[in-house]
């Protein structure tokens, strides 16, 4: 079964965005091809973990170890578990719609912009899979350089102010965490994760390590009050660069939350749960009427996955209450699996809704809601598309963004009545913000020339939010192949947070 | 104990810098047969020496274990071994990225070369110090060339001018070093590192705790640390590239060996006394170095503060005060003579004849002019931020370790907060060269030779940083050698 697959899916689209960079934009027909049929094979090489993935057991799966640096016991060690798996197949995914929407749109140095989407997508890769903690932050970092060079070279007029403030917000929030891994190291001597997480630990050390990885993954989430990069980011970001920033940058917050803060530093989580989840609720609430007065649809959408991701940090971080009030595992483990499924479903829907936005924007131009008006008029396919991934972020059922949000609400309810109560007013502000969007840019009657010369969807357009709605609809529906191959580890994972580290 | 005779073994342990005292009289030789207008030969001969020295140091006298020569005043270990042939190796990279400037500049002349050898000469002297008369020898040797050095062009007014500053002030701080040296013999009696290794423990009486408070200010003077680096950024402005470009490689070797013979192997026994003094330098280094490298509008200044914060890294390894505290900075010292190459290779590259690329601005739009230039630069801007996979990170790293093996929580918090800082003036670069729009359209300098040099320079930097654990063994193999 091991043959490397997961180094395949790091190294396949690093070495086709090296070919992609040496080719030159010169040769951009044959570059797009290249780029696309390497994010295409990647993707279905990556299928193979989901359907080789043996959903009984914990344990990494497809696991490759080799020496990396043997003075300080760190290996090149990737593997997968049932909390990577799905985030690594929702990467593999999101940078093929990125590559075609970036078709005949991209026109200054077009090679470049698909080379730096594919090494983005390998070091994405490699964040979700490595094992190890200084492969890990290796990964993590080095991912922050393509993401700079898209959003400060493809950018918007004042993409250099957002492209550094996004690379300086991420790079501190990060070293913090590199001083927490390295203090481990010292401590344990080697830096596999597994150690880190079952190494004993005084109440003092979780607590300031906690605070470092609350620092590195709070900023990336972002959280609440340290969201402020990414308004700015999205904003200037080329489409592609906002599909992947919302797609899976922030689900790597998310993911440093579950894989670090909760099993390594449970006694410090479980004495800073409430601080995390007022931070959760702040966002939830108040970002969501930050939000509504928005005139930028990508600013809008950028408040809403603040929003959104704040049903994650909540999800996970109520597992310590419910535990104490019912003792009841089952009902942590329902929060936990809420945020994952939301992690998954809001990386397929804001991409989705920030391709559309790219849509609109490569015909008029504009980002402004007020730029728009009737677009259902000239382009009723997209409006059907449109009109489907808005009502998905509001939580409609039957979508992928009902099921997250509703087993986190249901788990909150075993925690705190209020916490529920709170979380619950996103379904309505989320409606609102939302259907307010749609009913100024989509609906009505034409609002303006450029409206009026608007062509509805091409055929490669249709092609990927086709794809993305039917996979929207599909995980609302039938969530259970996703919920199924998480939830052993999941369950480990609450085992985990419930051992006092703290020793004796 | 010492061999008191010298023997051809002892001759063949010494061959690097015999070897390059007889070549720097080959090279004046022919710098003065070949006259003023061949003078590229003189230019072609020196980097032959270089190459062929680094092949006669690393098949002649690779020394098998430690070895104390000539009467105790000279030591053969693998670090000398180590520095002495990276010592040969940066400097031929940096005489290759620089023969064709000084050539358009019409200042290529013999002295020149001679200068860069017998710098070249007190860094071997200094690598291989068993005593600090040897020591004292081998900082004097490499102070005087590189003065002249810096003032070499003589039509240059501000290049003269830094000369004369770096003259005067490094000059006081040879003379701190000696005063401090002569306090120590005066205590303990005995000019021998290895002596005094062995007698100076703990609580030292106040005579030696004075002699290591000059030999700390001169090292630091030496190293470029603050409050003492008030002459580095002038001398990196007011020189010429190439000079700046020289001063910045082989010289970093040698302060690093000065402060690890001196510190690390003499002084370890009252480490506990010179550390504290090391970390408030530390300290400032970081804080001043970094911050003030943000305000720079010219280039060589800005990269000039940026040393200054680098050397605060290296410092940081000596407060640590281990072999792995050592190691880690022998370590950092090696990743930032390396990145340093590059960068002002990069440097002298953007210039040409009448045009100096000096100021940040000429870097607008490089990309579109030069895309390899531009490309090679951000490599090295990332890797010195310490950003992975860049070797720089691991330099970094490296450095944090020891610091938190050794307890010293709050110098990890500042050494990573600073880094945030200085990461905002490499970005500035990046950003200049790919973000905005070039001024003007001068075309750079089109060497293919030096371009490919220049690229293996970059894919050291990208190689090591992927495969970082050959050299992080061989700089802890080189401490724990003796």
């Amino acid at each position: 079964m091991n043959f490397g697959l997961l180094s395949l899916l790091i190294w396949l689209p690093i070495v086709a965005g090296i070919v992609c960079l040496l080719m030159g934009s010169n040769r951009i027909a044959a570059v797009r091809w290249v780029a696309l049929i390497a994010s295409l094979v990647t993707f279905v090489a990556s299928l193979p973990l989901f359907t080789g993935f043996d959903s009984g057991t914990f344990a990494y799966q497809f696991v490759e170890k080799l020496p990396w640096i043997p003075a300080f016991e760190s290996y090149y060690a990737l593997g997968v578990d049932g909390i990577a798996m799905p985030l690594v197949i929702l990467t593999t995914l999101m940078t093929i719609p990125v590559i075609i929407a970036a078709w005949t749109v991209v026109d200054s140095r077009p090679a470049q912009y698909y080379a730096a989407f594919l090494i983005m997508e390998g070091l994405m890769v490699g964040v979700f899979s490595a094992t190890d903690a200084l492969l890990f932050y290796f990964f993590w970092e080095a991912m922050l350089i393509p993401m700079f060079l898209i959003i400060g070279i493809w950018g918007g007029p004042r993409r250099v102010y957002a492209t550094i403030k996004f690379f300086l917000y991420t790079f501190l929030g990060s070293v913090f965490m590199l001083a927490a891994l390295i203090y481990m190291y010292v401590k344990a001597g080697d830096y596999s994760i597994a150690t880190f997480q079952g190494m004993p630990l005084t109440l003092v050390e979780q607590r300031w390590i906690f605070f470092a990885f609350l620092l590195a993954f709070a900023v990336k989430v972002p959280m609440w009050p340290v969201h402020t990069w990414l308004p700015d980011a999205h904003v200037e970001a080329p489409t592609g660069g906002s599909v992947i920033l919302a797609a899976i940058m922030l689900k790597m917050g998310g993911y440093g939350f579950l894989r670090f803060s909760l099993p390594i530093t449970p006694d410090a989580s479980r004495e800073l749960d409430m601080l995390m989840i007022i931070l959760s609720l702040v966002a939830i609430v108040y970002i969501g009427f930050v939000a509504m007065v928005q005139q930028d649809m990508k600013k809008l959408i950028a408040y809403s996955s603040v929003m959104h991701m704040g049903f994650v940090t909540l999800g996970a971080f109520i597992a310590f209450q419910i535990l104490d009030n019912s003792g009841s595992i089952t009902g942590a483990v329902l929060g936990m699996q809420g945020a994952m499924v939301q992690m998954i479903s809001h990386g397929l829907i804001s991409g989705a809704l920030f391709l559309c936005v790219g849509v609109m924007y490569d015909r008029v131009h504009s980002r402004e809601i007020s730029a728009y008006g009737g677009v259902i008029n000239r382009m009723p396919k997209f409006a059907v598309f449109m009109v489907l991934f808005a009502l998905a972020n509001t939580g409609l059922p039957a979508t992928s963004g009902f099921v997250g949000e509703f087993l986190v609400i249901i788990a909150s309810f075993k925690a705190n009545f209020w916490y529920s109560f709170l979380a619950a007013t996103s379904l309505i502000l989320a409606a609102a913000y939302t259907l307010w969007l749609v009913k100024r840019v989509i609906f009505g009657p034409v609002a303006n020339d450029h409206v009026a010369h608007m062509e509805d969807l091409n055929i490669r357009e249709f092609i990927i939010l086709f794809v993305l709605a039917v996979l929207v609809l599909l995980l609302g529906v039938w969530p259970q192949p996703l919920i199924g191959v998480m939830e052993t580890s999941l369950h480990h994972l609450i085992d985990q947070m419930m051992i006092h580290k703290v020793p004796l | 104990m010492p061999h008191t005779d010298v023997t051809l073994a002892s001759l063949v342990l010494a061959l690097p810098e015999i070897y390059l005292t007889v070549m720097i009289c080959a090279v004046l030789m022919v710098d003065v047969f070949a006259g003023p207008k061949r003078r590229g030969r003189s230019a072609t001969f020196t980097q032959f020496t270089l190459v062929l020295g680094a092949a006669v140091t690393a098949f002649f006298s690779h020394p098998d274990q430690r070895t104390v020569i000539f009467d105790g005043l000279y030591v053969a270990d693998e670090l000398a071994w180590v520095l002495k042939l990276s010592g040969f190796l940066f400097v031929a990279f940096a005489l290759l990225y620089s023969r064709t400037y000084l050539e358009r500049r019409g200042i290529l002349k013999g002295e020149y070369f001679v200068l860069v050898l017998t710098a070249l000469l007190g860094v071997f002297v200094l690598a291989s110090a068993n005593s600090l008369l040897t020591l004292y020898v081998g900082v004097e040797l490499l102070a005087l060339s590189c003065y002249a050095l810096v003032a070499f062009d003589r039509e240059n007014g501000i290049a003269a001018e830094s000369g004369m500053k770096y003259f005067v002030l490094s000059s006081l701080a040879s003379g701190i070093l000696v005063y401090g040296m002569s306090m120590i013999y005066g205590m303990t009696g005995t000019l021998s590192v290895d002596q005094l290794a062995d007698t100076l423990r703990a609580s030292p009486n106040l005579g030696v705790l004075l002699g290591v408070v000059f030999i700390v200010v001169a090292v630091a003077f030496k190293l470029g640390a603050v409050p003492f680096h008030m002459w580095l950024p002038d001398v990196y402005h007011g020189a010429p590239t190439t000079v700046t470009l020289f001063l910045s490689t082989a010289p970093k070797l040698a302060y690093f060996a000065l402060a690890f013979r001196l510190l690390g192997q003499g002084l370890q026994g009252v480490v506990e006394d010179w550390s504290l003094m090391l970390a408030a330098l530390a300290v400032l280094t970081l804080i001043v170095g970094n911050v003030v490298a943000i305000v720079q509008t010219n280039i060589k200044r800005m990269l000039a503060y940026s040393t200054v914060a680098n050397i605060g890294f290296i410092v940081l390894g000596f407060v640590a005060g281990t072999p792995g505290g050592y190691s880690a900075a022998l370590y950092y010292t090696l990743i930032y003579v390396l990145t340093a190459l590059g960068s002002f290779g990069v440097v002298i590259l953007a210039s040409r004849k009448g045009f100096e690329a000096d100021r940040l601005d000429d870097y607008k739009g490089l990309y579109k002019r030069d895309p390899l230039l531009a490309f090679i630069m951000m490599v090295l801007m990332f890797s010195t931020a310490g950003v992975p996979p860049f070797v720089g990170f691991w330099a970094k790293l490296r450095i944090i370790e020891e610091l938190w093996a050794t307890g010293h929580l709050w110098l990890v918090v500042l050494a990573i907060v600073t880094s945030v800082i200085g990461a905002f003036y490499y970005l500035r670069v990046i950003k200049l060269m790919y973000f905005d729009a070039p001024e003007e359209q001068p075309g750079t300098d089109r060497q293919t030779g030096v371009r490919m040099a220049l690229g293996l320079n970059a894919a050291a930097v990208v190689i090591l940083g992927l495969l970082p654990s050959p050299l992080i063994d061989l700089c802890a193999r080189l401490i724990s050698f003796r």
